[in-house]
């Protein structure tokens, strides 16, 4: 059974519908990416596989339970980093930690937890001196405390430093190598690239492309491939790069040159995106 | 931890805070202290007067510790993300508004203690005559502004308005509730808005139990219960984490 299972969910608020028929599945062990622009229901989505909301209609697993019921079963066996949360401002760091560990049956060791994000210099420090990239981390630190098995990610990296994204990274990697489970929402391309085993491209409340990051249809978005002529580069645009390139270098070959700064790219996971999410598109 | 456990830590935990946050203890339980010395002073009141001030300020002081302060907290707590935090971990619902219910109430039973021992040994008023008596009001005062307090957040849009919308009630409350002198020399139509209002009834309960005021214990005390239902069914009725 897989981890998450969401099929042809759907969730209205009033006349708007923010979610349309969402569907896909996350496996245990997978680190899942969804992506997608500001209102496409990514954050509805996940609040609803959290718990927070209840759906309006279709199928929602997680863990094999339905979150809507908010079993404290499965609440102890899942771990939530919220896009924006506050902390009990008065509460040291090792505090909170340690207060937050008290709700779980089998907790991280708190100081362990305060290292594995970077924050033991931090520990015995008010969560209000934090800085934004300090808080991010500690709101990691809250979400494994409880050494969850699946662990929702809502923009995690967003306010981050390149320091402190390394080491959020890192431990979302070391996540995986834990056997556990990953829902990632991002706005950072790079971030889905590097850390999704597979993503989901939801625009406006539907899934408009689901794949493995770099085997994400690319749509129009289309091969590049370039060279310089004459110290200026060339750019040819395809969608059968074998082909292209078969004759450029046949050509070349024929007239005695070489095709000096030869370079073919595949798409990337930003030019798919951009291409999947360009408004004014219907999905 | 089963919930009566993990209450009992979010319990402690906020017995901690507290402590760390001097300008709330203050507005806990040193200013209804300084109302009370101040009024007691500049008014150079008698012992009859005495007599009504020193409930008087203890109704005030379980309002304070209770009403306004959930009503001022949870308003900051939903607005900052921490209710929807909590929302997110196995802890229960119950356990944690039963640990920030006991704080508050630990709260407002210290600040009866105070005003009772400073009415004492400052101003000679005698020791409570009726201890058990006092020990139940404060309580049905507790439930019931505490309820009311909870009720109470869900009406205030956002931290910012916090302060106005606590002291629009509080202090308009305390003064025609017979906190500084007796209610019933009220005119008519501010007597009877004090008379349904819940503040004069705790202060009349209160005054039963620490100086043997005549009031009806009983109709107050139903009072009481009659605004601790209203209170609990619009608290739960309207919560929200976030």
């Amino acid at each position: 059974m897989a981890t998450i299972e969401v099929h042809d969910l759907r969730k209205s608020y009033g006349d708007v519908e923010a979610v349309r028929g969402v569907s896909f599945s996350v496996e245990r062990g997978e680190v899942f990416g969804l992506l997608g622009p500001n209102g496409a229901g990514k954050t509805t989505t996940v609040e609803i596989l959290e718990g927070y909301r209840r759906r309006s209609s279709g199928d929602v697993r997680v863990l094999g339970q339905d979150p809507e019921e908010r079993d404290r079963r499965l609440q102890e066996r899942v771990g939530i980093v919220l896009q924006s949360c506050g902390f009990y401002t008065r509460a040291t760091v090792r505090e909170a930690v340690e207060h937050f560990a008290k709700a779980y049956p089998k907790p991280r060791d708190p100081a362990e937890t305060i290292a594995l994000v970077g924050l033991e210099d931090k520990a015995d420090e008010h969560t209000k001196t934090l800085s934004g990239g300090q808080k991010r981390r500690l709101d990691l630190a809250l979400a494994l405390v409880g050494d969850p098995e699946l662990v929702f990610l809502d923009e995690p990296t967003t306010g981050f430093d390149p320091a402190a994204r390394r080491i959020a990274w890192n431990v979302v990697r070391r996540l995986k190598e834990l056997d556990k489970t990953v829902l990632l929402t991002t706005h950072y391309l790079d971030e889905a690239q590097e850390l999704a085993d597979r993503v989901a491209i939801v625009k406006d409340g539907s899934v408009v492309a689901e794949g493995p990051p770099d085997q994400l249809r690319p749509g129009t978005a289309r091969y590049r491939i370039s060279y310089l002529s004459d110290d200026r580069r060339v750019e040819h645009q395809t969608d059968d790069p074998t082909d292209l390139l078969h004759r450029l270098t046949g050509d070349a070959i024929a007239r005695g040159e070489r095709l000096e700064g030869l370079e073919v790219a595949r798409p990337t996971l930003e030019e798919v995106y951009l291409e999947l999410t360009r408004e004014g598109d219907s999905p | 931890m089963n919930a009566a456990a993990l209450a009992w830590e979010q319990f402690r935990f906020e017995r901690k805070l507290f402590w760390r946050n001097p300008s709330a203890a203050f507005f806990n339980f040193l200013l209804p202290l300084l109302l009370l010395v101040l009024t007691a002073t500049a008014f150079r009141v008698d012992h009859d007067s005495l007599e009504v001030l020193i409930p008087g300020i203890a109704g005030m002081g379980v309002l304070a510790n209770t009403f306004t302060s959930l009503a001022f907290n949870l308003t900051l707590l939903r607005e900052d993300g921490v209710l929807k935090r909590i929302r997110g971990t196995p802890m229960p619902a119950g356990a944690y508004l039963a640990g920030l219910m006991g704080s508050v109430t630990l709260n407002a039973f210290l600040q009866v203690a105070m005003v009772v021992v400073i009415g004492n040994l400052a101003y000679g008023v005698e020791w409570p005559t009726d201890p058990a008596l006092l020990v139940l009001f404060t309580l049905l005062g507790v439930a019931c502004f505490a309820s009311l307090g909870v009720a109470f957040s869900h009406a205030i849009p956002n931290q910012d308005a916090a302060p106005a919308y606590t002291n629009a009630i509080f202090l308009p409350l305390i003064f025609i509730s017979g906190v500084f002198y007796s209610s019933d020399n009220l005119p008519g139509a501010l007597k009877l808005i004090a008379d349904v209002l819940p503040l004069k009834h705790l202060i009349d309960g209160l005054s039963a139990a620490i100086v043997g005021g005549g009031a009806d214990v009983g109709a107050a005390a139903a009072v009481l219960g009659a605004w601790t239902l209203g209170g609990l069914v619009l608290a739960v009725r309207f919560f929200r984490w976030e």
